[in-house]
């Protein structure tokens, strides 16, 4: 009921910046598409399509705008919002169906205002509201990039947006209520080079706050809440602003292994959406990643003066724990028991520390039992298998208490099956 | 058959020179001896000089006999016939899945004009077969095989000759169809009423009346593999579906690293779980035996949490390994040279290529079963050689050789020396821990992974110099490596064996010579250079434990070889495939070049298209064995780096094709697998031990990343020795995958893996830098 | 006591709750197509199905799975009579140690039982968690397109009214 009242309330919100909007921003011009597509001179900018390509990883634009199998940058993923499918587009160079004739211009009209060459209005999947705080020299760089491509000629995927959402004058309304165009403001304070740097990142290519900031009911980042934590794709991203609240507090240099490897010591490894995340920062110069840190550790509370007082944990259901530890047994300690090869010879940390399993809410920890965490080609990954097929939703609430109790020394969470049984209806279906 | 001739790529001996005067007594010229395994009334094989190891005539006239009738002159130890005609073959070779199991008895139903159903094949058994060494090396058809060949006309000719006897008719009135002997008046007998009085316990002659190839009905066809039927419905078909009556299940528990002491563990409360039999403890050796595998499983994870071990091992650091090993102590070896005229060097180049240390990676991890009762130990093993097995037993148990039996019962692939007969140690001294129940050992796969013998890492180095014509004059080429075979000389080199209270001392490393050759296998070009040096810096000293896998130094070197040539085509501003033909006047060799390249459509105009590329490599494994060319076809993925391979053609000559499908099998096999090593592989470690553990940690290729084609042609030669073809394609396809990605990212990689962390990404090592 | 219905009999078995499916299979219902390969659920050697999906019995609980449909090789024909499948693999040849082949056959009957008309290209990737490491990926994915095509034509001519 809740969220209805929220729909409507945002949809007669939404119907208003309409009106005001429309006639302000709906109509943008288009701009004249390039007589023949932008020549690559990539010999005398190579070094600036090497910064752009070193933002393209930074921002992990392949990754949404490549679909599984498809060529990169060609487009065609499906994206999931609230509010229905998006499908990303061909920023290949091709000239008929990508962005091969697209001037610098137009391509940094659409970075910094979410608007296409031919003037119709972007939606905010496409994070130009981080991007807009990309430098004039950054874009510039990336768009050098872009034309360096392969260009693949591939059509736009038609969107399957829900009424009146795919109306797309509607989003000058949701632009001129939430974007703020143009870079960052000068911090109020001195900050070390890293910081800024770190903040660049964060705020602009990286995007992070797209994920990791709570959306309010038009699907905008909620302004007071920044890093205060999101969902996406079924996953809860955690928020970036309790780092050091967690049972061992994140470091900077955790911090950094985490985004640049992909796995910390005294946390874990990357899953769900945010495996691709640490794939493509896993090609960034460690510097840019370090900077990245310095400015994420900066938005953390003072640690506290001493670590949380161990949770009391209630006496657990002893036949749910006995029933958990038998599953745990057969299909988990194999891995992650200790004295497991994974702990003692892979060097990775105890189930205990992990932020799914410390987390107050169980979602991703069910996500997890449910995906395990896939293999990458055939290079290396944190892989676990799923437990879709194997565990029924009992199941999974069984083992996930023995591990919530065993491992993290907490209370089990309450109502897990009736959760995965609703994760299950939400996830995509095979 | 006649033997091989001679032939000037193939050194026939090798002048060494020692670092060392101790190492000198180690070194016997053209043979290797087994010194070390001498107990009273063991048998101390004198071994061929092969990898193989299979053993040595015994006289002079044996000698002379083909193949393996050699050391095994008796024809009953080859062929038994009952009076029920019930024929029997047997092999000292073992079925590893290559498909040997039904290429001898194709063989030997060929000679003995039978249809192959009609034959019993036995495999490598210590009671039963003949010593046939190690199934190693590409021997098996080559050796036994053409011993099977033999021994099989030579019995199909004295079967006739007492047929005639019995049916008072000239020999030439006979002929076998049917099964049984026919004459041309009609009557006929079976082969168990021809064979009655007929004494096959004689030696063979080292001339047969062997079928003219012309007339095969069956050698040389694609008969389908006696064993698939059963693998693809769950029949009982390797040494893990074995169920003894009685049968215990053990599980060793391996220390933290090489060298490892343990200090204590509670044997006692594990030896309170359910199920749990007994602990076996003998100094740092552990293992637990229980009724049921799963109790096992539990026991070993209860020990593992329990045990307390004193540390020692410091491997050294992964990021400098090359320079390590170019700095350890070195035997110098020539593995070929040859000196003459020639026009002068216009321009030199050179380069250095590195492998790292590779994992067999059995799919299956290695088992056996172990039983002694009544003083006899019997043993069912995968591994490859059960000969050299039983010897290690004898000295590891103090038994006698003659009261050990061991037995082949396949396993999963081994690619080499892999912990197979390390299990079976396992297997046999638990069992005699718990003596009258048969024991089972499974390995767990992390043991699998960080205690098998990794081939060894390696470096090469290759300088060579045209002349103003772009031909080659002189060839300059080294390599470093570890020792390429550290099989069962004696009992110290079984893993279980060092970690006794009073351990067993492995037998120092030992060169396989030239023309077989270890590291420097493959390390003579067959190109017609005139001048060249080859030689191999022996390294005695190893840091993480190695032995044989797949191809030994032929991998690394033809990867070599076939990379460099393509740098100095290029270098000639000559197309490859016409560069190496300019230089090859070995006729099989070029058949098979000629053919992969016209089945390819190699073409030499072929414009460049930036990440596409095209790659060519050929190699005649050892200078001895099969011919391999092969083409490759890639995109190179630049914002990625993710290698496509969208086609492979190769060519092979394996002389008289046994069965071509078999052939083909295995040359489709080794050219996805070496893909893999190639472009993915490596075992990680760090000074603490090795950490590759699973499949994470060692990732080989996925389906994601096999071939979207691969063809294979064969270049049949009726008539010609069996060549061995299961390792002919590992250093080929590597060379070839390496000059497809020069050609299609502009960027010559000499470092393996080469798609690995994401090398070929289109701006790696330079995002990094920053 | 855990009851397992297997290949359509029911079985009860007085053993470990924490017992793999695998193990359960091998070691007391004395079945050899799942194997071990690494116990992890990262090569699909010991894959089976329960309830019509293909899982890694490895890290499957037995007494997670009762009263759900077990099926394994065994379950989907006999040398003497093959199913499609195990008829395609033979056909193909699909073999070299064959240690990984059960697996892998019970990863694509599971997709040939759901989606019989995926393309080549759907095949590899539902592969994707199978491993194999003799190099037979040409022929099992040549098996498997084989024994789709077969299961199609079957389908087509079922439809027809046409009698196999």
């Amino acid at each position: 009921m809740k969220r209805m009242r929220k729909f409507a309330v945002g949809f007669a919100a939404s119907i208003l910046a309409a009106a005001v909007g429309v006639i302000a921003y709906a109509w943008q011009p288009a701009i004249a598409a390039l007589p023949a597509p932008a020549a690559a001179r990539a010999d005398d900018q190579a070094s600036l399509v090497a910064r752009g390509a070193r933002l393209a990883e930074a921002g992990d634009c392949m990754y949404c705008h490549t679909a599984q199998h498809g060529e990169p940058f060609a487009g065609g993923l499906p994206i999931g919002t609230p509010f229905g499918t998006i499908y990303s587009t061909n920023i290949t160079p091709d000239p008929q169906t990508g962005i091969g004739r697209w001037s610098l211009a137009a391509f940094t009209r659409a970075l910094r205002e979410g608007v296409s060459r031919d003037g119709h209005l972007l939606y905010p999947a496409f994070p130009y509201p981080h991007f807009t705080k990309m430098s004039d020299e950054d874009i510039a760089a990336l768009y050098a990039y872009l034309q360096t491509r392969t260009p693949v000629d591939a059509p736009a995927h038609p969107d399957a947006l829900r009424f009146p959402l795919n109306f797309r004058p509607l989003m000058a309304g949701w632009n001129w209520l939430f974007l703020k165009k143009g870079p960052l403001a000068p911090p109020a304070d001195a900050q070390s080079a890293a910081w800024l740097r770190g903040r660049y990142l964060v705020e602009g290519p990286a995007h992070c706050a797209s994920c990791h900031t709570p959306m309010n009911a038009l699907g905008a980042e909620k302004s007071g809440s920044p890093f205060a934590g999101g969902r996406i794709d079924g996953w809860n991203a955690p928020p970036l602003n309790a780092l050091t609240r967690a049972p061992k507090p994140w470091t900077q240099a955790q911090l950094v292994a985490y985004l640049h490897t992909g796995i910390a010591s005294e946390h874990g490894a990357a899953a769900g959406p945010m495996l691709p995340v640490t794939q493509h920062l896993a090609n960034l110069p460690e510097s840019d990643v370090d900077a990245m840190a310095t400015y994420l550790m900066s938005l953390q509370p003072a640690a506290a003066a001493q670590p949380p007082a161990a949770v009391a944990v209630p006496p657990a259901d002893a036949a749910q724990l006995r029933a958990g530890a038998a599953l745990f047994t057969a299909s988990c300690a194999a891995c992650h028991a200790d004295g497991a090869p994974m702990r003692d010879i892979g060097g990775r940390p105890p189930l205990g520390l992990g932020s799914a399993l410390t987390a107050d809410s169980p979602r991703n920890a069910i996500q997890l039992v449910l995906h395990g965490n896939p293999w990458n080609g055939s290079a290396s990954a944190h892989y676990m298998p799923p437990f879709a097929d194997v565990f029924d939703d009992q199941q999974i609430a069984d083992v996930l208490a023995y591990a919530r109790v065993h491992y993290a020394q907490r209370p089990a969470w309450p109502d897990v099956a009736r959760r995965a049984a609703a994760i299950r209806k939400e996830n995509p279906q095979p | 058959m006649s033997r091989r001739e001679p032939d000037p790529h193939t050194p026939a001996a090798r002048a060494d020179t020692v670092d060392a005067p101790g190492r000198r007594r180690f070194l016997v010229a053209g043979s290797l001896t087994v010194g070390f395994s001498l107990l009273p009334g063991a048998h101390a094989y004198a071994q061929r000089a092969t990898e193989d190891a299979a053993p040595v005539a015994g006289s002079a006239a044996a000698g002379k006999l083909p193949g393996n009738l050699a050391s095994t002159p008796l024809l009953d130890a080859w062929i038994r016939i009952d009076a029920q005609s019930h024929i029997t073959v047997y092999t000292g070779k073992a079925e590893l899945g290559t498909g040997i199991q039904t290429a001898f008895t194709q063989i030997a139903a060929e000679e003995l004009q039978v249809a192959p159903a009609q034959i019993h094949l036995v495999t490598a058994d210590t009671g039963l077969t003949p010593n046939e060494g190690y199934t190693a090396g590409s021997h098996s058809t080559a050796d036994s095989g053409t011993a099977i060949l033999n021994a099989a006309a030579q019995v199909r000719e004295l079967l006739l000759e007492s047929a005639a006897g019995k049916l008072d008719v000239p020999t030439s009135a006979l002929s076998v169809r049917d099964g049984r002997i026919v004459s041309v008046d009609g009557r006929s007998l079976s082969f168990g009423d021809a064979v009655a009085g007929l004494d096959l316990h004689r030696d063979a002659k080292p001339v047969s009346p062997l079928i003219p190839p012309a007339q095969y009905r069956v050698l040389g066809t694609p008969v389908p593999r006696i064993d698939i039927p059963a693998k693809v419905s769950g029949g009982a078909s390797y040494v893990q579906d074995m169920r003894l009556p009685g049968m215990l299940h053990a599980r060793a528990v391996r220390p933290p690293s090489y060298g490892a002491t343990l200090i204590d563990v509670d044997s006692a409360a594990v030896e309170a779980m359910p199920g749990v039999v007994k602990v076996v403890r003998d100094g740092s050796y552990l293992a637990v035996v229980a009724r049921d595998e799963w109790q096992a499983i539990l026991a070993m994870r209860a020990l593992e949490r329990s045990a307390r071990w004193q540390t020692v091992a410091k491997l050294p650091t992964p990021d400098t390994i090359y320079d390590t090993l170019l700095a350890l102590p070195r035997r110098e070896i020539i593995a070929g040279s040859r000196h003459g005229d020639a026009a002068p060097a216009v321009q030199t180049l050179h380069a250095r290529y590195t492998k790292p240390y590779l994992s067999h990676g059995s799919i299956g991890p290695s088992c056996a079963i172990a039983h002694l009762d009544g003083g006899k130990m019997t043993v069912w093993t995968h591994a490859q050689g059960v000969f050299p097995l039983r010897g290690g037993l004898a000295e590891l148990l103090a038994m006698k050789p003659d009261d050990i039996r061991c037995i082949h019962v396949p396993g999963a692939g081994c690619y080499g020396h892999n912990p197979a007969d390390d299990a079976a140690a396992d297997a046999a001294l638990i069992a005699r821990a718990v003596p009258g129940a048969p024991v089972r050992v499974q390995w767990m796969r992390e043991q699998e992974h960080t205690w098998e013998p990794f081939g060894p890492a390696m470096i090469t180095d290759v300088k060579a110099s045209l002349d103003a014509s772009g031909r080659v004059v002189d060839w300059q080429y080294e390599i470093w490596s570890n020792s390429h075979n550290q099989r069962i000389d004696n009992a110290g080199r079984l893993l279980p064996a060092q970690y006794l209270a009073q351990p067993f001392t492995p037998a120092p490393p030992q060169p396989i010579p030239m023309p077989e050759g270890g590291g420097d296998r493959n390390s003579v070009p067959l190109y017609d250079f005139p001048n060249f040096d080859v030689r191999y810096h022996f390294l005695p000293d190893m840091p993480i434990r190695v032995s044989a896998q797949r191809g030994l130094g032929a991998f690394q070197n033809v990867f070599t070889i076939e990379s460099f040539i393509d740098e100095l085509a290029a270098a000639a501003h000559a197309d490859p495939v016409e560069f190496r033909l300019r230089h090859l006047s070995d006729r099989r060799g070029r058949d098979v070049i000629a053919l992969a390249a016209t089945k390819f459509g190699w073409n030499p105009a072929r414009p460049r298209v930036p990440g596409h590329g095209v790659g060519f490599a050929f190699a005649q494994y050892k200078n001895l064995m099969s011919y391999l060319a092969i083409a490759v076809e890639l995109r190179v993925v630049p914002e990625t780096g993710d290698v496509r391979i969208e086609r492979v053609v190769g060519a092979v000559d394996c002389g008289q094709i046994v069965n071509p499908d078999g052939v083909r099998n295995q040359i489709e096999g080794g050219i996805l697998q070496s893909a893999s090593w190639t472009l993915y592989e490596a075992v990680r470690y760090d000074e603490g031990g090795i950490r590759s553990f699973d499949w994470s940690s060692y990732p080989i290729m996925r389906f994601s990343q096999v071939p979207a084609k691969v063809d294979v042609h064969l270049i049949d030669r009726p008539g010609a020795p069996f060549l061995g073809a299961g390792e002919a394609s590992q250093g080929p396809t590597a060379a070839a995958i390496a000059n497809a990605i020069a050609a299609a990212t502009g960027r010559r990689v000499r470092d393996l893996p080469m798609a690995a962390g994401g090398r070929l990404r289109e701006f790696s090592g330079q995002a990094r830098n920053g | 006591m855990i009851t397992l219905s297997v290949n359509g009999v029911d079985h009860a078995l007085d053993i470990d709750p924490s017992m793999p499916l695998l193990y359960a299979l091998r070691n007391h219902l004395n079945l050899n197509g799942a194997k071990y390969g690494c116990g992890l659920g990262q090569c699909g050697a010991c894959t089976v199905h329960v309830d019509g999906k293909p899982v890694f019995s490895c890290v499957t609980p037995a007494s997670a799975v009762q009263g759900k449909p077990i099926r394994t090789i065994e379950g989907l024909g006999t040398p003497d009579r093959p199913s499609p499948l195990q008829h395609a693999f033979i056909d193909h040849q699909a073999a070299q140690c064959g240690y990984c082949i059960a697996g892998m056959i019970m990863r694509a009957q599971a997709l040939l039982d759901t989606r019989p008309t995926s393309t080549e290209a759907e095949i590899r990737d539902y592969l994707q968690p199978n491993l194999c490491r003799c190099g037979t990926h040409m022929r099992i994915i040549g098996a498997i397109v084989q024994a789709f095509g077969a299961v199609a034509k079957q389908h087509t001519d079922d439809t027809h009214g046409a009698h196999a």
